[in-house]
């Protein structure tokens, strides 16, 4: 209760009161929708799952046991056996690490890139907007899917190159954002007054039109999750994302396609996960989306 | 004669996340075919009490009254249905901004049309000549031209009188002006005022005039309700303003600035009731 | 040597002219107004002096120094301005403290805590504000934010771009106080822009009234006790201020 005091303390006696008392305004508020905290649940599990596969999955994802192939879900293997005879629940368990690298990976570049080149482009405005913006346009003329074939295409395949392609793909659409984002407020009083400081550009863009842009971008982020783990799926499915043997969840499914008229739990199995996880990153964008609308925040 | 509209203990509240707050409390007026003004400073209530005549509040806003009559009629009772007809026909009300309340894809002669269209069935040919001689009566020099324009081609000042046109030319009986002039500019502003009055006048209508300028409204009224903190803390004929007794209007009436202005500081509102500005 | 003086000030947007031809001089320690109806430009001249707009031809010189186009380090501290909404000129993500120390930081300037302390109590909020952010502010009570932002630096003058328009009256007062107090204490210059000539009456010892880009009438702001204006705009401007006004029977 103190804490809980402390933290909602209308005037605040640090920095770092404050910033935590913002914080946990927020997590309260996301507490409230239902949804959300379903979707958090669900990425917490995820989370979960990737740091203690070792202890979840009872058995090696790789192993194979050729003399029992292709079993139906029972007590021993809760999701069944695929061709080679390996624990699908183990695979899919262990694919959780791979998922969420793929998503972590392509946020961490992804996000920051769209957001300085959307931030550059907005807060300058003239020929740097037109020319970074054209640049923009033209990553995102093209199909997504399309773009990142070429790229792994052009780098090979692999799981890295496979991240490289999906994050290429994915910044325009956040830059995009960024940019709508900053030049709704580029002319406002607050970056006016920080300009007759006599701040420098960057420390502006950096320091005062970025934190501004973040809370856009990150339901965002969450919401396109949702689409890279599908993205990513489908290269796994088509060959040419993570390779045999990764316990990758698309390339799962590709795998237990030749199978899914008569073991259709090979195919299945890392399908549910893939919705699960996808869902999960869906409501917990919705969610954050209620908490963080900068038409609630930024005017009350 | 009969008041044209009686409030008696009107309340209108809004839950929070500390319980439901009362933003106007206990407010009671009765208004003839006269010109009333009610001031009062940002969340005073003044505005809430013009939107809780027309029955504007929206859930989870709450309006309670014990008597909210109108020309007879009772308007709480009425369906949402039966306050159609009312509004705009019979009760009309100006905003702050015509920039907001104008549609930006009718010309300004449609949209004057339509507010006659809507509670009554005219020919055209008379219409269209009613639609010129409110335009005229505003003191447009040109109806014919600014009937054809649309509502970003006409100034501030001229979108205003539009509006104007637009709530009198049903000729309601009753018309609640919330701050119509606060967006305009000083000359615009008492050319606009004039002319509400005049029509008012001229009309036999009555008029609530809502506004945060204690000398405006005390020019353009007869009778005055200073607000403060959802309630009425004065109500006198606008006349004897200057003779005001309670602590609060007289404050509000010394912290405003005057033309010829000697004084070395202003005299400030003693806040310590409740904390800071 | 005057403060700001304005030589043949051309001020254009996009290539369309707001301002043309303006001279103007501001004495050293005078508080000076210019007054105008939306459109005379007013505000564009502040805009100009301060670099934030930097489409214009003639000469800008402030304190003796001419002045470049576009915001400059050094020019930060003489010269800083007070904007007109206050729910528009803060941060919305900042506490009081981060938004007060960002001058100094950018300067480089030492004793941070210190100073943010000293510029809350001086413009009259309490230390209690310091960690908050802006929605948790009243209108006034962010205008005195923004205020003490400006004075972080200790510039000689200041531009206020009508800074009370958007508060209550009774706020208003409060803060035209603060700023004539301040102006005593620190000694220093005001150009403000407003169309409230009440205030200028109250706050202003010299006027330029401005239409349609340019100063017809300058005049001291005595003349608004007397209604001595030669301009006929400017007259038109004062009879609609004017009027008939109430005043408290014991008025002192």
């Amino acid at each position: 209760m103190r804490a809980r005091d402390w933290l909602l303390d209308e005037s605040p006696n640090s920095r770092i009161q404050a910033s935590a008392g913002r914080f946990y305004r927020m997590g309260l508020a996301l507490l409230h929708n239902p949804l959300a905290v379903l979707g958090a649940l669900i990425i917490l599990l995820l989370i979960a799952t990737a740091l203690f596969a070792p202890w979840i999955a009872p058995e090696s994802p790789v192993g194979q046991m050729l003399d029992r192939r292709l079993l139906p879900p029972s007590s021993a293997n809760w999701m069944g056996t695929d061709e080679l005879g390996r624990d699908i629940f183990s695979r899919v368990v262990y694919g959780a690490r791979i998922t969420l690298m793929i998503v972590a990976l392509v946020a961490i570049i992804a996000a920051p890139l769209g957001l300085i080149i959307g931030a550059v482009a907005g807060y300058f405005g003239g020929w740097v907007d037109k020319l970074l913006m054209g640049f923009t346009d033209i990553f995102l003329s093209m199909p997504k899917l399309i773009l990142a074939l070429a790229f792994v295409a052009a780098l090979g395949p692999g799981i890295e190159n496979a991240i490289i392609a999906i994050a290429i793909t994915a910044w325009p659409a956040y830059a995009r954002i960024a940019r709508a984002e900053t030049i709704t407020f580029r002319r406002s009083e607050f970056i006016s007054a920080v300009k007759l400081i006599g701040a420098s550009d960057a420390r502006i863009i950096g320091l005062h039109v970025i934190p501004l842009c973040m809370s856009s971008m990150i339901v965002r982020v969450t919401l396109d999750m949702a689409g890279i783990i599908l993205t990513a799926a489908g290269l796994g499915f088509l060959g040419l994302g993570a390779q045999p043997p990764l316990p990758e969840w698309g390339a799962m499914i590709s795998r237990g396609r030749v199978f899914i008229l008569d073991q259709w739990w090979v195919a299945t199995m890392p399908g549910f996960a893939i919705i699960l996880v996808s869902l999960g990153f869906c409501f917990l964008g919705d969610g954050l989306r209620d908490v963080l609308d900068p038409k609630q925040a930024g005017k009350s | 004669m009969t008041p044209l509209l009686e409030i008696d203990n009107l309340r209108v509240s809004f839950p929070t996340p500390r319980g439901r707050i009362d933003v106007v409390q206990n407010v009671s007026f009765t208004l003839g075919r006269e010109r009333l003004g009610i001031v009062g400073e940002s969340g005073s209530g003044k505005s809430m009490t013009g939107r809780a005549i027309l029955r504007l509040i929206r859930p989870p806003g709450e309006v309670t009254a014990d008597r909210m009559i109108f020309d007879g009629t009772d308007l709480q009772t009425r369906s949402e249905r039966a306050m159609r007809p009312l509004r705009g026909a019979r009760i009309s009300m100006i905003m702050q901004d015509p920039k907001f309340s104008l549609n930006p894809v009718m010309t300004v002669g449609s949209q004057i049309a339509e507010a006659v269209r809507a509670h009554e069935s005219v020919p055209r040919r008379a219409l269209a000549k009613r639609v010129r001689e409110m335009l005229e009566a505003v003191r447009i020099n040109d109806p014919d031209r600014v009937a054809r324009m649309y509502p970003h081609e006409v100034s501030g000042g001229m979108g205003q009188r539009v509006m104007i046109a637009m709530m009198l030319i049903p000729k309601p009986d009753l018309l609640i002006a919330d701050e119509p002039t606060s967006a305009l500019d000083v000359s615009v502003q008492a050319q606009v005022l004039d002319l509400i009055d005049e029509l008012i006048v001229n009309n036999g209508m009555g008029l609530i005039l809502i506004s945060h300028d204690l000398n405006l409204v005390a020019r353009y009224c007869d009778r005055i309700l200073v607000m403060n903190g959802g309630r009425v803390v004065e109500s006198c004929a606008a006349a004897d303003l200057h003779a005001a007794t309670h602590p609060y209007t007289r404050g509000l009436l010394a912290s405003i600035p005057r033309i010829d202005e000697t004084r070395d500081v202003l005299p400030v509102l003693d806040r310590s009731s409740w904390g800071g500005t | 040597m005057s403060a700001i003086s304005l030589n043949g000030l051309t001020i254009c947007y996009g290539g369309i002219p707001a301002v043309h031809d303006l001279s103007l001089d501001v004495a050293d320690g005078e508080s000076f107004a210019l007054v105008g109806e939306s459109g005379s430009g007013k505000s564009t001249v502040l805009r100009a002096i301060s670099g934030l707009a930097p489409e214009w031809t003639g000469q800008i010189s402030v304190l003796g120094a001419s002045r470049g186009h576009g915001p400059d380090r050094a020019f930060a501290r003489t010269c800083q301005m007070v904007f007109q909404d206050p729910y528009g000129s803060l941060h919305p993500r900042k506490t009081m403290d981060s938004v007060l120390s960002e001058p100094l930081i950018v300067h480089g300037l030492s004793d941070r805590s210190e100073r943010v302390s000293e510029a809350l109590d001086m413009v009259g909020l309490g230390q209690d504000f310091r960690f908050r952010f802006p929605h948790q502010l009243s209108g006034g009570q962010r205008q005195r934010v923004a205020i003490a932002r400006a004075l972080m630096l200790k510039p000689r003058i200041m531009l206020l771009d009508e800074p009370t328009s958007a508060l209550d009256v009774s706020v208003q007062a409060e803060i035209l106080n603060l700023l004539k107090r301040l102006r005593r204490d620190q000694g220093l210059t005001y150009l403000m822009v407003t169309h409230n000539l009440p205030v200028v009456a109250f706050m202003c010892e010299r006027m330029a009234v401005m239409n349609g880009g340019r100063v017809v009438e300058t005049a001291p702001s005595s003349a608004l006790r007397t209604g001595d204006f030669s301009d006929p705009y400017a007259r038109h401007l004062y009879a609609a201020s004017g009027g008939d006004e109430i005043v408290p029977e014991d008025q002192e």
